[in-house]
């Protein structure tokens, strides 16, 4: 591994929040998913060559707080306004996945002074009426590994993967917060729609074109609500392009980071 | 002792070799598998199952809300009662459940009980439920904020009940600027409150309570959890100063009585396993969505692995376990008054139609349960009032 990451414990909103750190350069938030973010992975790795790669454990997840104010998506989006002050960033890259990208979305309607880049990878957030999304609720453990990747070999190996007791007790706060924040509506809120029009940062959608949980159709419904969004699907690849596709992730996301300073 | 008579109202016209081609029978299962005919048949047939328990001097009934699902059709409980109450003189109408983290507006149930209360001049009990997690799926409802949707509600309906309107509630699932229920409830502070429970400590704790006293119900549970939560509640009560009378603890238990044990055996075991294996089956997903149980509750369950709908079971494992008491009168006497004994609750709640049983097994066995098992018991935990503790 190139890059040592940096764990420390930020306290912002009256929330002890987890955050892993590596690489040196402009800041790349990266706004994890259902699965949460408490190891450093290979993508996170090779973006660190370019920027400083910011990866926080959402409230409820991980090593991070339960506050009891975290009742809704935005409540995590004014979190991340004020963890962006906190830590004095400027000029971030904003990146999320999945969940991390309703998050990112969320955050970016409510204030996108502190972003120079969005870039949103298979996000949730929205409902195509007629085009239901997966119900990941309804999953068992291996049906979710197995349908979160086009590569059975990467299922095998998430299901292999020994698990602590710790690490079984962090998938389990992680799926209660999962639930509260996106159980119903089922992983969309339905004013977002109305406010994507006001990003204005430049923005990707990465999407693979296999993803069993939210189908590449919405990749095509988030780049016409948001202005001027670039869409970029990646081939032989399920729902998380970032670690089944990293070279073409990495070098999507750092090509458009480029292309756009 | 007090002995209910507990419905389900299932789907017994079920097609349950084809029901098992589906992932789960709740939620899942197409609702074309209902034909109309049959279930105007059985509602009606059940209504009169409900009727003859009255009759053979049950002192109560109890009904139930489910959603989306064949092993109970009583999604709107207040209908049934509604119907109960005009077939019934004495029994009282156990409603057990609304589950209330499920609605929109908890006041609903304040008014629908206060409205069975004042029908049947104070016959009504009111059960207030979360319902079960597969309920969660069928409903939209959120798991994850369950309980504290449940309290809140809970807290919403006994002020109704209790204080004088128009107030205003402010909560933080529910707000009104005025509550101001008609009518209110006959029996005055409010209906007696019982709470079905498949064992917890955070319920029972809230249940025994010296300001509540609810009557904490075990439902469908092996005979040791109903000794172990029935246990807790009387320490949980010492704890807070007084001592559980049995009149607070109630078991809910399918039962089934005939002439000798082989014959109990031989006729109720193809449908008390339809029933566990059948009705009940689904997923683990279904039963316990992400938040229903608190995170400690949860990491229990995931360790003993234990729950009502693991792995086909055998009426031999049912009867072993306690999950159901089935025999001659001697035998289904012997067994309630040992447990009784040993347990210590003052309501049995016996579920005496389960799946497919027919109507007239299901007649046989409430006569001869009404006739020949309940006398030999109504003397068991009639002990005097409890006292305070000094």
């Amino acid at each position: 591994m190139a890059v040592e990451p940096h764990h420390s414990f930020e306290q912002v909103a009256a929330c002890r929040v987890s955050v892993l750190r590596g690489g040196a350069g402009q800041p790349l938030l990266f706004l994890h998913g259902a699965g949460g973010a408490g190891r450093w992975l290979p993508f996170m790795d090779l973006l660190a060559e370019k920027f400083e790669v910011i990866v926080p454990e959402h409230p409820g997840f991980g090593l991070s707080d339960t506050p009891p104010w975290l009742d809704n998506i935005g409540d995590v989006a004014y979190f991340y306004l004020d963890f962006i002050e906190a830590l004095k960033l400027k000029d971030v890259h904003l990146v999320g996945s999945s969940l991390g990208g309703w998050i990112a979305s969320e955050t970016a309607i409510r204030d996108q002074h502190p972003f120079r880049t969005l870039t949103l990878v298979a996000p949730a957030g929205i409902r195509v009426n007629g085009t239901p999304t997966a119900d990941i609720f309804l999953w068992s453990r291996e049906e979710l590994a197995r349908n979160l990747f086009h590569n059975g070999n990467l299922a095998e190996a998430m299901l292999n993967a020994p698990m602590s007791e710790e690490e079984q007790n962090i998938q389990l706060r992680n799926s209660i917060t999962m639930a509260k924040l996106a159980w119903q509506p089922r992983m969309n809120n339905p004013d977002l729609k109305k406010w994507l029009h006001r990003i204005h940062l430049p923005t990707l959608i990465i999407w693979g074109d296999s993803d069993r949980l939210i189908p590449p159709s919405y990749g095509r419904a988030f780049q016409s609500l948001i202005p001027g969004s670039r869409l970029e699907v990646i081939p032989v690849c399920g729902h998380l392009p970032h670690m089944e596709r990293t070279s073409e992730f990495v070098t999507a996301v750092a090509s458009f980071i480029g292309a756009a300073r | 002792m007090k002995f209910f008579f507990f419905h389900l109202m299932p789907y017994a016209a079920l097609d349950l070799a084809e029901a098992a081609k589906y992932k789960s029978v709740s939620v899942l299962l197409p609702n074309s598998f209902y034909d109309p005919a049959e279930g105007h048949a059985l509602y009606n047939r059940y209504l009169d199952e409900m009727e003859y328990a009255d009759q053979l001097g049950f002192d109560g009934v109890c009904v139930n809300e489910h959603h989306q699902t064949p092993y109970g059709l009583m999604p709107t409980p207040g209908v049934t009662a509604g119907a109960v109450s005009q077939r019934t003189r004495h029994a009282k109408i156990a409603v057990l459940g609304r589950a209330l983290p499920l609605l929109n507006n908890p006041l609903t149930v304040a008014e629908e009980f206060a409205m069975l209360d004042n029908i049947t001049g104070g016959r009504l009990i009111a059960g207030l439920v979360r319902g079960i997690g597969a309920e969660y799926h069928a409903w939209g409802a959120n798991p994850a904020n369950s309980h504290e949707r449940f309290h809140e509600a809970h807290d919403l309906i006994v002020r109704a009940w209790t204080e004088t309107g128009p107030f205003a509630f402010e909560g933080k699932h529910y707000q009104f600027n005025y509550v101001n229920p008609w009518p209110r409830p006959y029996q005055q502070p409010h209906p007696p409150i019982w709470i079905p429970s498949q064992g917890s400590r955070e319920t029972i704790e809230w249940a025994c309570d010296p300001a509540r006293k609810y009557v904490y119900l075990q439902t469908f549970s092996p005979v040791a959890a109903v000794a172990k939560y029935m246990a807790m509640y009387k320490e949980e009560a010492a704890k807070r100063g007084y001592q559980a009378a049995p009149t607070q603890l109630g078991w809910s238990v399918p039962v089934y009585v005939a002439d000798t044990d082989e014959q109990a055996y031989r006729e109720a075991k193809p449908h008390i396993e339809n029933f566990f294996n059948g009705f009940l089956r689904m997923t683990p997903e279904m039963l316990l969505p992400p938040g229903y149980l608190s995170f400690e509750s949860m990491k229990s369950v995931m360790k003993s692995k234990a729950s009502i709908t693991g792995g086909n079971k055998t009426i031999d494992d049912l009867l072993k376990s306690g999950m159901f008491l089935c025999g001659s009168v001697d035998t289904v006497r012997q067994q309630i008054e040992h447990h009784q004994k040993q347990i210590g609750f003052g309501y049995l709640l016996t579920m005496l139609q389960f799946a497919t049983l027919p109507r007239a097994l299901t007649k046989r066995n409430s006569e001869l349960f009404a006739r020949e098992v309940i006398p030999g018991l109504r003397h068991l935990a009639e002990e005097p009032a409890p006292t305070e503790a000094r």
